[in-house]
């Protein structure tokens, strides 16, 4: 069984390398400031006794106030997994960091992420739209597409 | 006498169009190819010739009313689809399926493993030349398969049969033997089909080698299922994050060495074998009792997220669940097993020629109804 990592497991491990960077510890998940997202994503791919090495998924989620990013990694050699998330409060050009750099499954989640809510990835090496063409009018995810 | 003059012929790159190609082939997929003669120097994939907006359409459904939506992502495994959404639904809605229902899941899983394996095979040896009979014998079995579900449920392709908390209907009387009987049939035809195949010349030479995907890419990627097996990454989830009754099954995860067309060929064969061992044990386990747990029509779920997996046909899918206790998903996200499988073609196919680029691809097992949702 996949054992997800609790909040509080997480932050035990974040907390002596990244002091700054956690903001909240959720349920299952842990609230990470965007600047220092590609950081902690880096630590928890490569340090010894963690090795989240496979990337699940990246979402986002739109609450109106302020989009959540969303991503689950898993360590295929522990069999354990974690929820980061992070947010941006602004609905004019949203941004975040790319982690395209650090797992190459990122790179066309992040285009899917940006073409349908409107979220970019700073640092992204090809950053356009996936499925929509050129020149589509708004981000149809967004809750406030179309009304 | 002449002297040798040196002729300096100015090259340059071609760039190819290749699709959109037709929905019966591998789906309207398209991708620009830049080729030195014959030889594939890059590659752009371009998606969304069949994106319904289908996670924004999910976002004014009840959950129940998107297990049709469901159907319509990978198109050659439906069931797979339902069960992952229903898998995910109950995760967040706190729901317990009864145990008849867990083991019709698992029967159903595994058939929809075997019919889309025969079609990932069958159209595999089609793109590496050769032409229809391999793939109409697969196809052949394939349609019995078929005709079990519509049995089952009424439906052969799209079959909208699991329901949150169990199985829309029970098992009709004449299920279990009919399905009984055609085990070992499959078994058999498995066997000669793999004898065919084993020396064939054709086979051997376009996919011996072919498209090496390195266990570090595909790990790196995000690559799950069978290509990720193949490239030796021993990972299935119905064996590290077990979902309905897998914990109680005997079975083996194939794997290959090389990460080679012909390894992502031999995983999928062995991997129908281990479904029919599995669906073995489950047809003499299935217990009595309720099928499907008491739940509404219309649930609502208590606010917060989930996210439900299987394994799928292809890998690994998902579904990442909100819920603001109203009716329908506030969000739905689609963790589409096609769309990052393909992430690593470009590596794979860099360097070879534009007949194995067709090979390559087809030995990725995508169905676009999936990568573009």
């Amino acid at each position: 069984m996949t054992t997800a990592l609790s909040a509080k497991e997480i932050v035990s491990k974040l907390s002596a390398k990244f002091p700054e960077a956690v903001k909240e510890a959720g349920a299952d998940s842990v609230l990470v400031k965007s600047a220092s997202l590609p950081a902690v994503a880096e630590y928890l791919k490569t340090a010894d006794g963690l090795k989240f090495d496979y990337i699940n998924y990246i979402t986002a989620v739109d609450y109106y106030d302020y989009f959540e990013v969303v991503y689950m990694m898993t360590s295929t050699e522990y069999n354990r997994s974690v929820t980061l998330k992070t947010r941006c409060e602004t609905r004019n050009r949203p941004s975040v960091p790319s982690l395209a750099g650090i797992y190459q499954g990122a790179d066309w989640q992040e285009r899917e992420v940006y073409d349908l809510m409107g979220v970019t990835f700073k640092g992204h090496p090809n950053m356009k739209r996936v499925f929509l063409w050129e020149g589509f009018d708004g981000h149809p995810l967004r809750k406030d597409w179309n009304k | 006498m002449t002297t040798t003059q040196e002729i300096s012929l100015q090259t340059e790159p071609f760039v190819l169009n290749m699709g959109p190609l037709h929905p019966s082939t591998h789906g309207v997929y398209r991708m620009r190819v830049t080729l030195d003669g014959e030889v594939v120097l890059d590659i752009e994939p371009m998606f969304g010739y069949l994106h319904r907006g289908i996670e924004k359409l999910m976002e004014e459904r009840t959950y129940t009313g998107s297990i049709p939506l469901t159907d319509r992502l990978d198109y050659a495994s439906a069931m797979g689809n339902n069960l992952a959404y229903c898998v995910a639904v109950e995760k967040l809605a706190k729901i317990r399926v009864p145990e008849r229902g867990e083991y019709i899941r698992v029967i159903t899983a595994e058939m929809i493993r075997i019919a889309n394996h025969c079609l990932a095979v069958g159209s595999m040896l089609n793109d590496a030349g050769a032409l229809g009979t391999p793939f109409f014998y697969l196809w052949n079995e394939r349609e019995k398969l078929y005709d079990l579900f519509e049995m089952l449920c009424g439906q052969r392709v799209l079959h909208n049969y699991i329901r949150i908390g169990g199985v829309s209907q029970d098992l009709p009387d004449e299920f279990l033997p009919a399905l009984e009987k055609f085990v070992p049939q499959l078994h058999k035809f498995i066997n000669e089909f793999e004898f065919f195949l084993k020396q064939n010349e054709i086979l051997i030479a376009r996919a011996q080698g072919v498209g090496v995907l390195s266990k570090d890419v595909a790990l790196n990627c995000g690559i799950s299922g069978p290509l990720a097996r193949a490239s030796g990454i021993k990972r299935d989830l119905r064996r590290d994050d077990p979902y309905s009754v897998y914990d109680r099954f005997e079975f083996d995860i194939p794997t290959g060495e090389n990460g080679d067309c012909y390894d992502r060929y031999r995983v999928r064969m062995e991997e129908m074998k281990q479904s029919l061992h599995i669906i073995d044990q489950a047809i003499k386990k299935v217990p009595g009792g309720p099928f499907r747990a008491k739940v509404p029509q219309i649930i609502r779920p208590p606010a917060g997220e989930a996210y439900g997996h299987i394994e799928g046909p292809k890998g690994e899918l998902g579904f990442y669940l909100v819920s603001d206790n109203s009716i329908a998903p506030y969000r739905c996200h689609i963790r589409s097993t096609s769309f990052i499988n393909l992430t690593a073609l470009r590596q794979m196919v860099k360097g070879w020629k534009v007949a194995d680029l067709i090979v390559i691809f087809g030995s990725i097992d995508i169905t676009m109804g999936e990568v573009d949702r």
